[in-house]
């Protein structure tokens, strides 16, 4: 083997270079985020409350707005449960069965999020057209579509790492398919589903680009609480859009602080 | 395995209806009044200028977002301060607020009677009803993309190889640009990815802080809207078809780089 | 000449390191050996800058080296699951420091061949870590640690993640290797056999604290704790304190300071018989003979034998810090 040089001395050390702290990255996250996102968010609560709680009240509880909140809520609930059962199914079609084209159709789930918001919203126009168009279920349609991929793709990563053996081992025990799902496989599946409903529901809550030319934004009927504060903006109605742009916040907030509850609990339980 | 089979047809039915059969609508309505139709609304001036308006604001949004989100992935994963929680909460909101919510923030704050509108207006710069505030509007809906596809991809990487360029004799600076930067490129190049699929796509946001001024402020979300609103069905839709090409590329380079980040 | 003085290191609750005093021989292959939570592992990464000490100084070649940065240490590191530079290929990784140091070029190269050549990998220079098997992602770990011509080579449990086979294999070459450039060289370890065969020098750590230093023979024959001579190789428990149980020996008749027992089970070992019996007051003793003896002892469960030990045992010591508290 060679003759390897290796000085028996240390290498000259240079000037005790001390461990920099990493404060400044720290600042620079903070002051962009306080900048870009606390402070636009402040804005529109502090316009909100401006005239104090009453006017909030008022704004936010106007017939025309809570007409819109209640349906938005509710609309958005039904697409996050329709999404709960399909994504699960898609999810599960994509991972275990196997079938040709697969993998172009594994591409095109994402699709709702690379698609503009009001292209979205045209083609199901173009395609629905005089069918659907203006009534709830063009809401539905609409918002159907642009939380599609939320659900699958939470579930897909889950059902692909999870332990066949478990599922092996139930079925050397005498479990049937069905209970074999129910029992051993969706319990893993639960938590990750979970989240993807909340990311869908947020969405769907707050969704405008899509919603805004199909639903034909008739008051009482169609109108959802985003399409609602954009008109009030339009005519110039500030503190009625902050109202209720501060009830959407606080839906689409309750969902993701939920969220987070949920998983930390689950986490302190797994710790356990 | 008729089951199964079952499965894979509603599946396949739904995914059907939802998705394929929409987007191939489009194209074929797109494409009714003849090729010659489609090529002269998507040249008219005012779609070029809309065209060449989305892509200056996504070459400005896009890669200041990047920086931004790799800093911020850096903070959330290695950093130590005790204000992380609330950092890593903030970078989450903006997938929870409403576009009209965020455009009706940007007014508050940018616009004449705006929290940093007077200060602004006395500088003689304007935001509201102008590209910056589309550019900023546009910042805000992508901000979370980067630092969300890079969290993981950090976490996983662990600290090992940077401690070991240490030992080697790289500074901060070396270790960042030689070892952490090539190992999360894939991930950044994801979330750049989509962050570039929001940031042409973006509607509501825009929408209200733009002032939809042709030839000055108008994106092409915008075109698409006002084309339809204006009853010119086929310039809305060879717009939107302009539109989800741009998407169906996206989703090209979103389903290789997955590849990439799995195998990596 | 590596020092380190005083040294401790809290995490949170965990007391890591406790005033820690080592001092390693230069040119010396020392091995930092305890069981895990140990502080072995803390006492390496401080060594190398890798974490700072709560208290104490690490000096090297006789300067203060507590807060330098790792960069301006010339140390070299190994660690257990290589750190290898996963998007550069083996001759990348390699020159990584010569890179970074901006080497001249030619200098570099030729570094990294000879280096390539000393660690076996010449054939893999291009290939990517993960085309690698873990032994050879190791030995590339180690050439590039090597590259920077460093003072010290520092090595975490460097073949912990490595199959059986393949451990001992580079335990000898690294033993080789060292014997060749006799770059002072400090290993944690776990595994007693492998620090007993690698190392000069021997720090064997407990709780945070050095239990005991000395070379591999000075520690086995003269342990200076239960703990060492329980964690250095097998023992069992004689009335009169620990042995080894090799040190035993079984007689079919009584003889004097004997201990009656009796044959609880034989286990075949192939070359030795283990020989596990109970003494007249229940307590287990473990023995083990060469098969011969074994065989002309006929030795059978339920037989009953008596046992002694040649040498005086380690005494009985209340070893515990619990025992303590509670008196």
């Amino acid at each position: 083997m060679t003759g390897l040089a290796v000085r028996p001395q240390a290498r000259p050390l240079g000037r005790a270079a001390r461990r920099r702290t990493p404060s400044l990255s720290v600042g620079v996250v903070t002051l962009w985020l306080s900048l870009m996102v606390a402070l636009p968010l402040a804005a529109v609560g502090s316009r909100a409350f401006e005239d104090g709680w009453g006017a909030f009240w008022r704004s936010a509880t106007a017939p025309q707005a809570l007409s819109a909140l209640w349906f938005t809520l509710g609309v958005s609930l039904a697409v996050t449960g329709v999404n709960a059962v399909f994504g699960l199914l898609v999810a599960w079609v994509l991972e275990r069965d196997r079938f040709p084209g697969k993998r172009a159709l594994n591409a095109v789930i994402d699709l709702p999020f690379a698609l503009p918001t009001v292209v979205t919203g045209l083609t199901l126009l173009a395609l629905y057209g005089d069918a659907i168009a203006y009534t709830k279920w063009a809401v539905v349609m609409a918002l159907l579509f642009v939380t599609l991929p939320f659900c699958v793709r939470a579930v897909q990563p889950v059902l692909r790492e999870l332990d066949r053996e478990a599922e092996e081992a139930a079925a050397s025990l005498g479990a049937s398919g069905p209970v074999i799902f129910r029992r051993v496989i969706l319990p893993h599946l639960v938590p990750a589903l979970v989240s993807g409903c909340a990311l869908a529901f947020a969405r769907a809550v707050g969704e405008f680009g899509s919603v805004v030319l199909i639903s034909g934004n008739i008051p009482f009927d169609t109108q959802v609480s985003a399409v609602y504060a954009f008109k009030q903006i339009e005519s110039d109605n500030i503190r009625g859009a902050s109202a209720v742009s501060v009830t959407l916040l606080a839906a689409a907030l309750a969902v993701l602080f939920a969220l987070r509850l949920f998983e930390r609990l689950r986490d302190h339980r797994g710790e356990a | 395995m008729a089951g199964r089979l079952v499965m894979r047809g509603i599946a396949l039915a739904y995914l059907g209806v939802l998705l394929a059969v929409p987007v191939g609508m489009v194209m074929v309505k797109t494409f009714e009044p003849g090729p010659v139709a489609v090529w002269q609304a998507v040249t008219t001036p005012a779609a070029l200028h809309a065209f060449w308006l989305t892509l200056l604001v996504t070459a400005v949004a896009v890669p200041l977002n990047a920086v931004f989100g790799v800093l911020a992935a850096l903070v959330l994963v290695r950093g130590r301060s005790r204000l992380r929680p609330v950092l890593d909460v903030m970078v989450d909101l903006p997938f929870a607020v409403s576009p009209v919510v965020v455009g009706l923030a940007m007014i508050l704050v940018y616009g004449r009677d705006g929290w940093l509108g007077g200060w602004l207006a006395d500088a003689g710069i304007r935001i509201i009803f102008s590209v910056p505030g589309i550019v900023i509007a546009t910042m805000f809906v992508c901000l979370p993309f980067v630092a969300r596809e890079v969290v993981p991809v950090l976490r996983e990487i662990g600290t090992e190889q940077e401690q070991a360029a240490s030992t080697l004799g790289a500074s901060g600076w070396q270790t960042f640009w030689r070892v952490t930067l090539p190992a999360i490129r894939w991930g950044l190049a994801y979330g750049v990815v989509l962050s570039t699929a929001r940031a042409v796509g973006e509607f509501g946001a825009v929408s209200i802080v733009s002032g939809k001024i042709s030839g000055q402020t108008e994106t092409l979300t915008l075109l698409v809207e006002k084309r339809y609103t204006n009853f010119d069905m086929a310039g809305a839709y060879a717009a939107s078809a302009l539109l989800a090409v741009i998407a169906l590329a996206t989703l090209g380079l979103m389903a290789l780089l997955q590849r990439r980040k799995d195998t990596a | 000449m590596i020092s380190v003085t005083g040294v401790s290191k809290r995490y949170g609750d965990f007391q890591a390191l406790d005033e820690v005093s080592v001092h390693v021989t230069p040119g010396a292959l020392t091995a930092l050996l305890g069981p895990s939570g140990s502080g072995k592992s803390t006492l390496l990464r401080i060594i190398a800058g890798l974490e700072v000490p709560d208290a104490g100084t690490v000096t090297l070649a006789g300067e203060d080296v507590t807060h330098v940065s790792p960069r301006h240490r010339g140390v070299g590191f190994v660690f257990q699951h290589y750190a290898a530079f996963t998007h550069m290929t083996v001759r990348q990784n390699v020159a990584f420091g010569l890179t970074v140091r901006k080497e001249p070029r030619e200098k570099a190269a030729a570094t990294v061949d000879r280096l390539l050549d000393v660690v076996g990998l010449t054939g893999f220079q291009h290939r990517y870590p993960h085309q690698l098997s873990g032994g050879q992602r190791q030995r590339m770990a180690l050439a590039r640690a090597l590259a920077v011509e460093p003072s010290v080579l520092l090595l975490d449990e460097p073949f912990g993640a490595l199959d059986r086979n393949v451990r001992n294999e580079l335990r000898a070459w690294l033993r080789r290797l060292h014997d060749e450039v006799h770059v002072t060289t400090i290993l944690v370890t776990h595994d007693q056999e492998e620090a007993m065969e690698l190392a000069d020098s021997l720090v064997v750590l407990n709780h945070g604290r050095v239990e005991q230093v000395g070379g591999p023979r000075e520690l086995y024959d003269a342990p200076a704790s239960d703990f060492v001579m329980r964690f250095l190789g097998p023992v069992t428990e004689t009335p009169r304190g620990l042995v080894r149980p090799h040190e035993l020996v079984v007689s079919a008749v009584p003889e004097p300071d004997a201990t009656e027992a009796q044959v609880a089970r034989i286990v075949h070992l192939g070359f030795e018989v283990r020989a596990e019996m109970e003494s007249g007051d229940g307590s287990r003793i473990t023995a083990q003979l060469p098969r011969a003896e074994a065989d002309a002892l006929e030795l059978e469960p339920g037989q009953i034998v008596y046992v002694r030990a040649p040498h005086a045992p380690r005494p009985a010591e209340p070893d515990t810090e619990e025992d303590l508290v509670r008196v």
